[in-house]
């Protein structure tokens, strides 16, 4: 049997298929304003027998498949425990959301905070701080860990914060420091969200925002426990859509 | 609906944004109530009280002025309907459950300002709040600092603000400061209505009022069975009624509704499987049409089965007990019926959170969802002690702040499907 999996998140959807308890594909695609179609083009072509579908655009989907659905909190938990066993707690910073995942014994989501209704502090609150300073995504997280001192970034409001940085930098801030503020600000934010439930124990690190490795040395700091990230941390909440497909069939 | 225009006209209202209102209400209910499965028939009842709740209903008010009896709209489950109905006045909630004209709202107050102030305040400067319009005094209180500040804005623009103070603690002072005030507000019925309370109407208007809130405790009992007979959204609906209805037909409604719902417990039927998920709101009212959370929880395969809210257990449990016959000792009992409401504007407040304990054992919840109005701060802050203590108990909360939008929806979706999928792995 293949298991599929597919996580329609606000930036990216990802589809991964199990078979025999391994990853045997695994594809990615930016969401875009008909995040069904992107869906179906996803799908094409890859070969599964089931599939369950969460990240915001699940009902979407199940609308159109009547397949099964979860909610992302939950794909996370059992997705984490494919690449880890012994994280005690999960930081997903996705697109425009970012959820913190106490775990108990058994790897089961026990308790969760979400961020506000806002994009502060999440992946699209980074893209657009990088290109406020002319970065690339790589270069902006390379800048920032190569900055001797960071400015101090006030606000987290994506678009207060845009402006902030504008007028640091007219200023004369140098753009690697203020590169390394906003990962400050970013690392606090998340780690104060996962302080109110995190057991303690080590942090497994999703989504695309975990690619970036200054946010993933500072959570390490500002926790004080050590930060899992797994191989391709996008697709964990798809890895648990499929787990959870292959455990209801 | 018969043709109101005239009476609406009269009532000054803004028939313009008073059409465009009504369309949204309808349709959101139709969309939220009328699609429901297996509704007991008793439900009917109040589908037709709310498709006539600004055309009858007001007729009723209009009718009732016209016969000399004053209309009395307040916010708040501390004002007492004993003493309105004691100089045969007619009580009434004011409208604050709407995101409408917000934008007119906020000329006078603070953004951060909770849904149900900026409500009440777009209401009535957008002139499409009948009761509002034909209420002869509005009642204030000073409850949380929002409501306490804002009626000092509201004054100026309605025919006569009445302002009642409220105790911040459950103390004997606190309890004289109550009774002093009910004292001052029943020389203001007296004065307004031109008729003095008796012991004979004081008597009837307490048991009038007795008599609703038995009725809706007894609705409340019934929604311990498994599978529960009437859905969360239903229930709610009852209770928001409560506020706006004529108090004996209410009455007679909810009993016949009962005993329906008594004959589904019997035969073990309900409005969903036997075995869903069963949850507990506890925090903030909920006013018409404030359904948002509810609908959002009970379409993610679960049913609600109690309210611990103001438009809930929190304004109904408790019956006046007489303890005298004298005005005086009727006013005492009414005092002491009161003065049991936790509202979180007290401080410390904890009979609240072990009544929500007692309710999940009675009820057989296997959650509560804590709900806070945005802005809302004594509700915010008491919900992180409400989680914990619950939690401590072993009862698993999901604590959720949210306004009158709609933009967050799908972002409360995921939260309650995610919490009721950790409900279901137990």
């Amino acid at each position: 049997m293949k298991y599929a999996g597919i996580d329609i998140g606000s930036r990216t959807v990802k589809l991964v298929v199990l078979e025999n308890g391994e990853l045997v594909f695994s594809r990615k695609s930016i969401t875009s304003h008909n995040p069904l179609e992107t869906a179906r083009e996803l799908m094409n072509g890859a070969a599964f027998d089931v599939i369950t579908a969460t990240g915001y655009g699940r009902h979407l989907l199940k609308g159109h498949l009547g397949c099964p659905v979860i909610s992302e909190i939950t794909a996370f938990a059992l997705g984490s425990r494919f690449f880890s066993n012994d994280c005690a707690s999960i930081l997903d910073i996705g697109g425009q959301d970012t959820k913190a995942i106490a775990l108990d014994n058994d790897g089961l989501m026990n308790k969760f905070e979400m961020n506000d209704k806002c994009a502060a502090g999440t992946g699209r609150f980074l893209e657009v701080m990088a290109t406020a300073l002319g970065f690339t995504l790589e270069e902006f997280s390379h800048a920032a860990l190569g900055a001797r001192k960071a400015v101090k970034i006030n606000s987290m409001c994506t678009v207060f914060a845009e402006s902030e940085v504008i007028s640091l930098t007219s200023q004369g801030a140098l753009r690697d420091e203020v590169a390394l503020g906003i990962h400050k600000a970013i690392a606090s934010r998340s780690a104060g969200l996962l302080k109110k439930v995190a057991p303690p124990g080590m942090v497994f690190f999703a989504g695309g925002v975990a690619l970036n490795e200054c946010v993933k040395v500072l959570l390490e700091k500002e926790m004080a426990r050590p930060v899992f990230v797994p191989p391709d941390p996008q697709i964990v909440g798809a890895i648990g859509a499929a787990l959870s497909a292959m455990k209801e069939a | 609906m018969a043709d109101y225009t005239k009476m609406w006209s009269e009532l000054g209202l803004d028939l313009e944004g008073h059409d465009a209102l009504l369309s949204v209400l309808g349709g959101a209910y139709t969309d939220i109530f009328l699609s429901q499965k297996n509704r007991p028939e008793g439900m009917k009842y109040f589908d037709f009280v709310m498709s006539e709740v600004h055309g009858l209903r007001i007729q009723e008010l209009m009718d009732a002025k016209a016969q000399g009896r004053k209309v009395i709209g307040s916010y708040c489950v501390f004002v007492p309907e004993e003493l309105i109905l004691a100089v045969d006045g007619v009580s009434v909630g004011l409208c604050a459950g709407a995101e409408f004209n917000f934008e007119g709202a906020e000329t006078l107050l603070p953004r951060n300002t909770c849904s149900l102030i900026k409500s009440a305040f777009g209401f009535k400067l957008g002139k499409v709040c009948p009761y509002l319009e034909a209420s002869d005094v509005v009642v204030g209180e000073n409850t949380c600092d929002g409501k306490k500040k804002s009626y000092e804005m509201l004054a100026p623009l309605v025919k006569d603000l009445y302002v009642m103070d409220m105790p911040q603690m459950k103390s004997a002072a606190g309890k004289a400061l109550l009774k002093e005030e009910y004292r001052r507000f029943v020389a203001k019925l007296e004065e307004v209505s031109g008729k003095k309370i008796t012991v004979d109407s004081l008597k009837k208007a307490v048991e009038v009022v007795n008599a609703k809130r038995k009725a809706v405790k007894r609705l409340a009992e019934l929604r311990a069975a498994d599978p529960s007979p009437i859905s969360g959204l239903d229930a709610l609906l009852v209770n928001q009624v409560f506020f706006y209805d004529d108090p004996i037909r209410f009455t007679d409604s909810v009993h016949k509704l009962c005993d329906e719902l008594e004959e589904r417990v019997k035969q073990g039927a309900g409005v969903s499987a036997k075995g869903t998920t069963r949850l507990i709101v506890s925090g903030c009212p909920m006013a018409v049409p404030n359904w948002k959370l509810p609908m959002l929880i009970e379409s993610s395969d679960v049913v609600i089965v109690g309210e611990e809210s103001c438009v809930g257990e929190r304004g109904t449990r408790w019956l006046t007990e007489f303890k005298g016959g004298t005005v005086e000792e009727i006013i005492d009992s009414i005092t002491e019926r009161y003065f049991n409401i936790d509202c979180a504007i007290f401080t410390p407040n904890p009979s609240r959170v072990e009544y929500v304990k007692e309710m999940t054992e009675k009820l057989k919840a296997q959650g509560v969802i804590h709900y806070s109005l945005q802005f809302c701060q004594p509700y915010i802050m008491e919900s992180s002690p409400v989680e914990k203590e619950l939690e401590k108990s072993g009862m698993p909360v999901l604590r959720l702040e949210t306004d009158y939008s709609q933009e967050d929806a799908g972002q409360l979706k995921t939260r309650i499907e995610a919490f009721v999928e950790r409900l279901k792995k137990k």
